[in-house]
């Protein structure tokens, strides 16, 4: 650096405290103090980045500018889900969450950072509440890490090493969990009808060699278990343990996993009150019952409730801290790092908002559009639903019998500004619908999607003709 | 008493908030709501008729919920006063986190990000409704490419040790590519690099091996030497070390791995003092991550979301996480940004999309604000804080700092009171819970204890010559007390939000709480359905009373 480079988010840039800071200590440069880092390490250039924009309002801006280039949701009519969803975001959460305490705060102490303690329990408590379970960690990364850790989980609470696999899975998430299992784990993929499991062929495959049926619902394609229970008791009967990889914004008026058996559920907070952030707000939750067997096989840090010198106080503390990687290294489960905390703290702020009433009214209101969308889609002649199965959010149409292609439909709904869902196959579109798409949303994509199937039949009753 | 008004002691008379709030469901009153659903469309319930009644039975849930219900302001009110109860960087002199390089996180870098077109972007829109996200990803992945000195960086990971695993997980894949995966099962680390990377390395179902200090507190050469083997698959090794010593013969490290076909893997979390310094390349790495929310100043966020950045040679760019961002140019010239899915030998999805993208736009803005000459500023008055921090920390009668005595250190110090341990029998934890007192947040170290009675500080640039005198002293003060008034020091704290707290029922599954329902049910005998039921029966009461 030169003399004279002083910057705002660097006060002893100013030269006067500089050197009253090297007389201090007694040096002549500060190159003095990279004596250990060899000469033919040092890089001896500039390094070679852009120019900066110094001043804040250039840099505003710039990053501004390149932002601008974006067509957000809110321009866009969108379906697209698959891993991200679209949910109204109450003020209030966003309100509490930039809140520079709570974005700046990190590694404090319970006494000290008692507000981020017990924000972080109270999410693991709301979250408890809406899934019928005791204990819910401070988030992990997101849904992809919780469910492999989950299956992990019962790998080492077992000893075993086989998977059975029962629904249908989102591709990068299978991709994620195979390679973060495969030294322990071995995952058999049982044939699915509709996306979700075929219990008899469970049951076939079950043997005391099975660590866990991992079980995801809503499928990839929003399609809904009907057949935990059996699931369940079949699992339990050998020995495995019952995984549930989960959404958990429908449980206001679906039946919790663990009420139908499950042992441990696990999936993503992003649509308890997140932005999409172009897929970069994700947190993962793992759920288990206190039962000390399970709890000691989560990786993630835990908050408890403790008392403190004074008579009514509430204070917090770290759960069986020696299960971790800061205790124990490479002897922890596992490990634990900078994971999601923040957006744990969000969906418990959401989860609060919402109430019971909020999350059941929700709940009915995705189950409502998404039949909704099923019928007005299924209702263009050649459009078909995907499958049978009841769905929430999410559901696939095939458009072959229209003779489209999803690729096809993509494309033209997009020159209208519409994102009409994603393609999981060549005449296969996954189609998501929330509170954020109503009915006259709804009624755009059928007339647009409609529109191009009549097109495609007028198309190819002409070639007939000629 | 008039004007003028005396002068300000020495040392901050602090307090921190203490709101005495209840834990959320205690606030709970039958019938309030705190946000509204849009309702369904009177057309659509006609259309498709009462879906709950038609689910399932088994599918139906039967008791809501024990969710809290309370109006809108008084939710905000409890968490803004949990808000309070923090020290976050922002209001304190947040040097007593070293490893984790709490600097500023600049404000309009929050403000830049908190705009639909970014907030409200869906990963899979079309790349043509996204091209200033990913053109500000691409860019950021080309910076720290030139930073680190590596060919290609991925973006995906949401934090330091999630860039641990990615790190891992490529250096395992690209030993299978080479037949080798079943002979490499080793990895070798240092005590003084970050736990994760043994725990990380031990996931991936690698034996993990751990070098310890040389004689004059450097990492051992001759103990690495002695460890590698063709069972090596990396090492796997933070430089400077938590201790801020970095380790002079670091290439010697690097060259010592790569001769028994090992790949050597840096985790540059303590990058913060060697930017334009030195970079991972030069020293012959093959992979290393930086952390986005330590060196590149994204917040720290109560424990995440951070952001990883995985960056690697040519020869493990195949194995870098998918998909890609891509830049592509025309024959006009026009340039286009793309995503591409990864090729055939990738590692696959490590996180969804493409990474943590608010902590993205945020790095990239800070680089922005930067420079190459204000990187190398961060870099040097980071060191130059740290210095003189160190020698600050050691005038005080009883703190030490072990290993490479009397050496310079990078931009952090392992410290230790064992003198001050062993003359007054207060321990580095009870001095932490002391200095709170005075506003301000202290670390001891991670596990093991290597260093005795330890504390690791970080200054980074952030802080002013001022504010690091404003720690000394409230240390110096903290040191005093434990000689002259050690029971002031073993109470606290006492001007916290909250006073000693017992820790005996956190470690025994009879006792501990992990939730509120967990609680009620093992200490008031409460079972969850009959709370909701209860729950359900007052709101039915206080519909039927406001109806009256």
């Amino acid at each position: 650096m030169t003399d004279t480079f002083v910057h705002p988010y660097i006060p002893n840039t100013a030269p006067a405290t500089k050197q009253a800071m090297l007389d201090a200590v007694g040096a002549a440069s500060i190159d003095e103090f990279y004596a250990d880092v060899p000469a033919d390490l040092r890089l001896g250039r500039a390094l070679d980045l852009p120019a900066p924009l110094v001043a804040e309002q250039d840099l505003a801006g710039h990053v501004r500018g390149l932002l601008g280039k974006n067509r957000s949701t809110v321009e866009r009519l969108s379906f697209l889900g698959h891993g991200t969803y679209h949910h109204y975001v109450p003020a209030v959460v966003d309100e509490v969450i930039n809140r520079s305490e709570f974005l700046t705060a990190y590694a404090g102490e319970p006494y000290e950072d008692h507000g981020r303690f017990q924000a972080l329990f109270q999410y693991q408590s709301l979250m408890a509440e809406l899934l019928a379970m005791d204990v819910v960690n401070v988030p992990t990364y997101d849904g992809y890490q919780a469910t492999a850790t989950g299956l992990s989980m019962a790998g080492r609470m077992t000893g075993r090493r086989r998977v059975l696999v029962a629904s249908d899975v989102l591709p990068a998430k299978l991709s994620k969990v195979t390679d973060f299992v495969r030294v322990h784990l071995d995952l058999e993929f049982v044939p699915t009808v509709n996306g979700t499991a075929d219990a008899s062929a469970v049951a076939a495959r079950l043997d005391d060699d099975v660590a866990a049926v991992w079980v995801e619902t809503p499928s990839v394609t929003g399609a809904l278990e009907t057949r935990l229970r059996e699931l369940a008791d079949a699992a339990h009967a050998a020995g495995a343990v019952l995984v549930v990889g989960t959404d958990p914004i429908g449980y206001g008026v679906l039946t919790p996993p663990a009420e139908q058996g499950a042992d441990i559920v696990c999936g993503d907070i992003q649509s308890l009150g997140l932005h999409q952030w172009f897929g970069g707000a994700h947190g993962g939750f793992i759920a288990v019952n206190d039962d000390p067997k399970f709890i000691m096989e989560m990786p993630s840090r835990l908050f408890g409730l403790a008392t403190t010198d004074v008579p009514g106080e509430v204070g917090f503390g770290d759960v069986a801290y020696d299960r971790t990687s800061f205790a124990h290294r490479e002897e922890g489960k596992e490990w634990v790092g900078t994971a999601a905390a923040l957006w744990g703290i969000a969906a418990g702020v959401y989860l609060a908002l919402m109430g019971p009433q909020g999350m059941r009214e929700l709940g009915e209101l995705l189950l409502a559009r998404t039949r909704y969308a099923q019928q007005r889609l299924a209702a263009i002649p050649g459009v078909a639903l995907g499958d049978g199965a009841l769905h929430l959010r999410e559901f696939t149409v095939d458009l072959a019998g229209a003779g489209l292609t999803a690729h096809g439909v993509v494309e033209s709904l997009r020159r209208q500004g519409i994102e009409p869902g994603v393609v999981v196959g060549e005449h296969r579109l996954l189609v998501c619908v929330t509170e954020m798409t109503g009915q006259a949303a709804i009624d755009r994509l059928a007339a647009a999607i409609g529109a191009l199937a009549e097109a495609s039949t007028l198309n190819t009753t002409q070639e007939d003709r000629a | 008493m008039t004007l003028p008004i005396a002068p300000k002691p020495a040392l901050r008379r602090f307090h921190q908030a203490s709101w005495d709030e209840p834990v959320i469901f205690e606030l709970s009153t039958p019938g309030e709501r705190g946000v509204l659903v849009t309702p369904i469309e009177p057309g659509v319930r006609d259309a498709v008729g009462d879906v709950v009644s038609d689910l399932p039975a088994g599918l139906r849930r039967d008791v809501p919920p024990a969710l809290p219900e309370m109006g809108q302001q008084r939710v905000l009110k409890h968490y803004l006063r949990l808000s309070q109860e923090n020290l976050g960087a922002d209001l304190n002199v947040d040097i007593g986190q070293g490893t984790c390089t709490m600097k500023y996180s600049p404000k309009i870098n929050d403000q830049l990000i908190g705009v639909p077109q970014l907030t409200a972007m869906h990963p899979l829109q079309d790349p043509a409704d996204a091209q200033g996200v990913l053109e500000i990803t691409w860019n950021l992945e080309r910076m720290l490419a030139e930073i680190s000195g590596m060919d290609e960086v991925s973006l995906h990971t949401q934090g330091g040790s999630a860039a641990i695993w990615a790190n891992v997980a490529m250096i395992r894949a690209y030993h299978e590519a080479n037949g080798e995966g079943e002979q490499r099962r080793e990895v070798i680390t240092t005590i003084f690099s970050h736990p994760s990377n043994a725990a990380a390395a031990k996931a991936a179902g690698y034996d993990v091996i751990t070098i310890f200090p040389d004689a004059e507190g450097y990492p051992d050469l001759a103990a690495l030497k002695a460890a590698l083997s063709p069972r090596t698959a990396a090492i796997m090794v933070t430089n400077p070390e938590d201790t801020g010593i970095y380790n002079p013969a670091i290439r010697e490290w690097v060259d010592a791995a790569h001769r028994v076909g090992a790949l050597a893997s840096y985790d540059q979390a303590n990058a913060n003092g060697i930017l334009g310094i030195t970079r991972a390349r030069d020293a012959g790495f093959d992979v290393c991550h930086f952390n986005l929310h330590k060196t590149f100043s994204t917040p720290h966020a109560c424990g995440g979301p951070g952001a990883g950045a995985n960056a690697v040679s040519a020869a493990l760019a195949p194995f870098l996480p998918g998909p890609r961002v891509v830049r592509e140019v025309d024959a006009s010239g026009e340039v286009r940004f793309d995503v591409r899915e990864a090729g055939p030998q990738s590692i696959g999805a490590v996180a969804p999309f493409h990474g943590v993208v608010p902590n993205i736009v945020r790095a990239y803005s800070w680089i922005m604000a930067l420079g190459a000459e204000g990187l190398l500023a961060a870099a040097e008055i980071a060191v130059l804080n740290n210095n003189y921090l160190l020698k600050k920390v050691t005038d005080i009668p009883g703190a030490s700092a072990p290993y490479a005595e009397g050496r310079r250190r990078i931009e952090q110090v392992r410290y230790s009171w064992q003198e001050l341990f062993e003359e007054t029998g207060i321990s580095s934890e009870e001095i932490g819970v002391r200095l709170s007192d005075f506003g301000m947040h202290y670390w001891t170290s991670h596990h093991p204890y290597v260093v005795p009675q330890p504390f690791t500080l970080e200054p980074t640039e952030s802080y002013s010559m001022a504010e690091i005198d404003e720690y000394v002293a409230a240390l110096a003060e903290v040191a005093r007390e434990a000689r002259e008034t050690p029971e002031v020091v073993r109470t606290a704290p006492h001007n916290q939000t909250v006073h000693h707290t017992h820790h005996d029922d956190l470690d025994d599954p009879e006792r501990w709480a992990i939730t509120w329902r967990a609680y009620r049910r093992k200490y008031f005998g409460e079972s969850p359905a009959r709370r909701a039921a209860q729950r359900l029966e007052s709101t039915a009461a206080t519909a039927s009373e406001s109806a009256a």
